[in-house]
């Protein structure tokens, strides 16, 4: 035999059970949460006498990082599966007009406004998906064409149906106390985005669909061996995508009663910003929900929650180009933890 | 005699993309218990041929047999229902996935009901690692350790042990052993000798020779698309099979020229000229 001395035998026991610190820090999440946890304690210490800490000061980022996370989730998921979707900041204005013109312009009943407005997202996805996978183009060149086809044609709808680029919409009270009302200065939204993780957790870590997420943006080609719809499933994601930006859309014409036509550049770069944040590695096949929520809540409170502490408000976004910097160097270090790690045998 | 009955046949395939000439006329079976070796240099029609066993490619003319019965095969979930397993150079293995999770990858075992299945990790943890090291690779022991921190011969031992444990009744492994050292080459060939033992058939795709020569009962070498030559265990040595790879009887021709040279030229090898 040639090999002996690399055999060492271990008792079997192949699942481990117990709770373990090392396990904790192998988890991608832990850079996130560790990040959060540094700019929300530095937040507090400078923003203690400015309110940061007070209910308007916490609800200000939450109301925000609860339409950016309900987006940047499935962002990620595509980003673990290896692709990128940047079309995201022209279906979020086509989702509030469409709402605006349907419900508000020609009165109907905010149903039909939120199933079109979920539909226009879920269109603009499977057309993503579509030309994805059925072409040779990144998904990034793919997402920037569909990213300004869109919004030319949010524009271009807009002025043609109401002759404005803007619009003004009052949702019914039930809609408006369900999607767009307020608790203790929590807008719905956050309880959606609460329950959207939940639903999002269990899809990618627990289902046996998860899986497949990952095992696209690891081997492709391996993942289409194994009997894996890759084609679907890239769609879908896709889809999934857009959609929950649409859904994001729904939520905030209905929270503030107005929509915009302007594409919206900013949100593209928050939601790959929280992602990356959140540990998800950017060629694909690693990452979690809990991290990108955490990376959401670290960019929320940078960009929102500045002006409740005594940091210049400039600074904002110098912080965030340090902190991705920061993470992008973070995630291969944990990358390499987890691929190295073996559990200690016993001898 | 079923025991006679190779599981797989070919029977004079070819294979074109459009005007071009793949594979022309390829037959070759492999029985229960037996493993195939192909052998052939880079560009021989190797890949070709494995995506064409695996059914990624369909056969433009000739006869695929299974069990003695014709077969046609869509795509790969095809012949991986009839128990055709490819096992590719790396394994086809995630590395930033758990080893639970690769092995069951496409076929997640479940607890619960209806839209609440859950991927049962402890289940498919300890079933991977039972299996693993029944195939002998005794240093994996915990099912959550990611791939990535395995060896490359791990791995392979890991993609051969998902496949025979699924069910493969034909293992098609495909340069196992290109990327890997020596030890771990000796690895992957003592799990091919452990499937061929369970009554697999296996071909085993590779062009070192030595590696093939240690497993193979039955060898058949692979130029421009063509069988050049079959033969069983023993009937050529290692040099004629190199031979045959390199080019077949034109280096066999070319090395008795030289020697003729030799004898005629006080043993001096033929100078090249400019």
């Amino acid at each position: 035999m040639t090999d002996q001395s690399s055999f060492e035998s271990s008792p079997v026991s192949p699942v481990s059970r117990s709770f373990s610190f090392s396990s904790l820090l192998r988890s991608p999440a832990s850079g996130a949460f560790m990040g959060f946890a540094v700019v929300f304690i530095l937040f507090s210490i400078f923003g203690f006498g400015r309110n940061f800490l007070s209910v308007p000061g916490v609800t200000t980022w939450v109301n925000y990082a609860s339409l950016v996370g309900i987006i940047a989730i499935p962002v990620g998921f595509l980003m673990i599966s290896g692709e990128l979707d940047i079309s995201t900041g022209a279906v979020l204005p086509a989702s509030t007009m469409t709402v605006a013109i349907v419900c508000g312009h020609y009165q109907m009943p905010i149903m039909v406004g939120i199933v079109a407005a979920l539909s226009v997202g879920a269109l603009i996805g499977f057309v993503n998906g579509y030309i994805v996978t059925h072409t040779q183009v990144p998904s990034f060149i793919v997402t920037l064409a569909t990213l300004f086809a869109v919004a030319g044609l949010t524009l271009y709808l807009s002025i043609f149906f109401i002759n404005n680029t803007n619009s003004f919409y009052n949702a019914p009270a039930f809609a408006k106390a369900l999607l767009g009302g307020k608790f203790y200065g929590f807008n719905s939204s956050v309880f959606w985005w609460a329950g959207l993780v939940c639903v999002f957790v269990f899809f990618l870590h627990y289902s046996p669909k998860g899986s497949w997420v990952f095992a696209l943006g690891g081997d492709q080609e391996s993942a289409r061996n194994a009997g894996i719809p890759v084609t679907k499933l890239k769609i879908g994601l896709f889809m999934l995508c857009s959609t929950a930006t649409a859904f994001a859309g729904v939520l905030q014409v209905i929270t503030f009663n107005s929509a915009t036509s302007q594409a919206n550049f900013g949100l593209i770069f928050n939601t790959i910003i929280s992602v990356v944040v959140g540990g998800v590695l950017l060629t694909g096949g690693f990452g979690t929900v809990m991290g990108i929520v955490f990376g959401v809540l670290t960019l929320s409170i940078v960009t929102q929650a500045i002006g409740f502490t005594e940091i210049d408000r400039n600074l904002s976004f110098l912080i965030i180009g340090v902190m991705l910097l920061i993470a992008v160097l973070m995630n291969d270090t944990f990358r390499k933890l987890a691929t190295s790690w073996s559990k200690p045998s016993k001898k | 005699m079923s025991a006679k009955q190779p599981i797989l046949e070919l029977r004079n395939v070819d294979k074109s993309f459009g005007p071009i000439d793949v594979l022309h006329e390829i037959s070759i079976k492999v029985r229960a218990g037996e493993v195939l070796c192909l052998l052939g240099d880079n560009g021989a029609g190797k890949s070709t041929l494995i995506k064409t066993l695996a059914g990624v490619h369909q056969p433009t003319r000739g006869e695929f047999l299974m069990d003695g019965q014709p077969v046609t095969f869509g795509n790969p979930k095809e012949a991986q229902e009839r128990g055709i397993a490819t096992v590719h150079q790396f394994g086809g293995t995630y590395p930033l996935m758990s080893v639970g999770r690769n092995f069951f990858m496409g076929s997640e075992p479940t607890k619960g009901f209806g839209p609440f299945k859950y991927f049962d990790r402890a289940k498919a943890n300890r079933i991977a690692v039972e299996e693993v090291q029944k195939m002998g690779i005794t240093r994996i022991t915990d099912g959550d350790r990611l791939v990535g921190g395995l060896s490359g011969g791990e791995r392979q031992s890991l993609a051969i042990a998902r496949a025979v444990y699924f069910g493969a009744r034909v293992l098609i492994l495909d340069e196992p052993t290109a990327a890997l050292g020596v030890k771990q080459a000796a690895h992957v060939l003592r799990i091919v000798n452990e499937a061929k033992k369970r009554g697999l058939a296996v071909i085993f795709i590779t062009h070192q020779v030595m590696h093939a020569m240690a497993v193979g009962d039955h060898f058949a070498v692979l130029i421009r698309g063509a069988i050049a030559a079959d033969f069983r265990k023993g009937e050529k040595t290692r040099e004629e099979i190199a031979d045959l790879m390199a080019g077949g009887e034109s280096m066999a021709e070319l090395e008795a020229n030289i020697e003729v040279y030799q004898q005629t030229h006080d043993g001096h090898v033929p100078q090249m000229s400019a």
